[in-house]
């Protein structure tokens, strides 16, 4: 029996931030996210935007979508917990319609993990009442269009959380 | 050293249509923007997130590439998000002046020194972290003879002001609400400059 390539392509990715017409990538790279950068550097239509610390990812969004662009940010889970004051002031109580690709650090489906960005992620979400979907592979890439949906609808962050290494 | 108000009302009546992004002493109810400001519309006040001001206006600064975009910023502040200098020069806005108000204390919550404040060099730590342009005025006559050159050069230009301290101590439940906002400004801002979603 073929084994079946169950993965998540950078592509993918790519292609639904481009069917959304976003402009900027504000981010801070992270090992689930590495494959992603090749593509989106030679990208045309997305102006990346390095961070040196992920807070200043939901601030510099800020200052785009006040200024009339359409950014996403793109950081680990660590970076979540990192960047809390920013979400807090600059997100959620400014009523910022930003969607957040987030590497899910130490996610597994396969059994307990020991890695603490993992066991608290959702968890920190929920508290700060932020929806977010999961996107493990190539046929769940479209749940990041529905999360830029709901963030423009609610006008407040959508998380999407990055469960997979990227396949190149 | 340079007064507050002296300095805000000095950088307003350069503006032209320059949007500032403001924030801690430098947009005080009291003697910041607010009392200065002669286009309120185009006040991007940043509260909430502290030491975000400067990442705001880069974003806004991208956004708006043909128009100025000034970020009045403090020590402290900056000093909470020092990455964000090199954040900045990385992306080389030639629209972008970060403005930095050095009083060399928290003057918000009462006064006491920043870290370093007798050591920290802003104008090295601007030169190193890749400013176009780097300017420092610690009295109002060169602040005033020296300005023009500073607003006219291509950015991401630098600019430190060596102010008096203006000390705050009223908890800030019972402090003056500034009438203009963050909210304010998310508010009607985009319309201000001709954003069309």
């Amino acid at each position: 029996m073929a084994t079946q390539e169950v993965i998540l392509h950078p592509a993918s990715v790519v292609e639904e931030l481009k069917k959304n017409n976003i402009s900027h990538v504000v981010w801070l790279p992270d090992s689930e996210t590495n494959f992603l950068f090749q593509l989106l550097d030679n990208e045309p239509t997305l102006d990346l935007v390095p961070v040196c610390r992920e807070g200043e990812t939901m601030a510099i969004a800020a200052g785009l979508w006040v200024g009339g662009k359409r950014p996403i940010v793109l950081i680990q889970n660590t970076g979540i917990f990192e960047a809390g004051d920013s979400i807090r002031g600059l997100g959620l109580d400014v009523n910022q319609p930003l969607t957040m690709l987030v590497g899910y650090r130490g996610w597994s489906r396969h059994g307990l993990t020991r890695d603490s960005a993992a066991r608290f992620i959702e968890h920190i979400l929920h508290a700060w009442g932020i929806n977010y979907y999961l996107i493990e592979t190539d046929d769940d890439a479209d749940r990041i269009s529905l999360a830029i949906e709901e963030a423009e609808r609610t006008s407040k962050p959508v998380a999407v959380l990055v469960g997979t290494e990227f396949g190149s | 050293m340079i007064d507050n108000s002296d300095a805000v009302k000095l950088l307003d009546s350069k503006r032209d249509n320059a949007v500032f992004v403001a924030t801690m002493n430098a947009n005080n109810v009291h003697f910041g923007l607010p009392t200065v400001t002669s286009n309120e519309k185009l006040d991007f006040p940043v509260s909430g997130a502290m030491s975000k001001a400067s990442d705001v206006a880069l974003g806004l600064a991208l956004a708006q590439p043909d128009r100025k975009v000034m970020c009045l910023d403090g020590d402290g502040s900056l000093l909470m998000n020092l990455g964000a200098m090199v954040t900045i020069s990385n992306k080389a806005p030639k629209n972008l002046v970060h403005i930095l108000f050095n009083n060399k204390v928290y003057a918000v919550t009462g006064g006491q020194p920043i870290p370093g404040d007798e050591q920290v060099d802003w104008e090295d730590m601007a030169k190193s972290a890749g400013y176009a342009k780097v300017f420092s005025f610690d009295n109002l006559e060169d602040m005033t003879n020296g300005i023009n050159e500073a607003l006219a050069a291509v950015g991401p230009v630098f600019i430190h002001l060596v102010v008096k301290p203006e000390i705050e101590n009223t908890p800030v439940q019972f402090r003056t609400p500034a009438k203009r906002t963050v909210h304010t400004a998310i508010g009607d801002l985009p319309e201000t400059l001709g954003v069309k979603r």
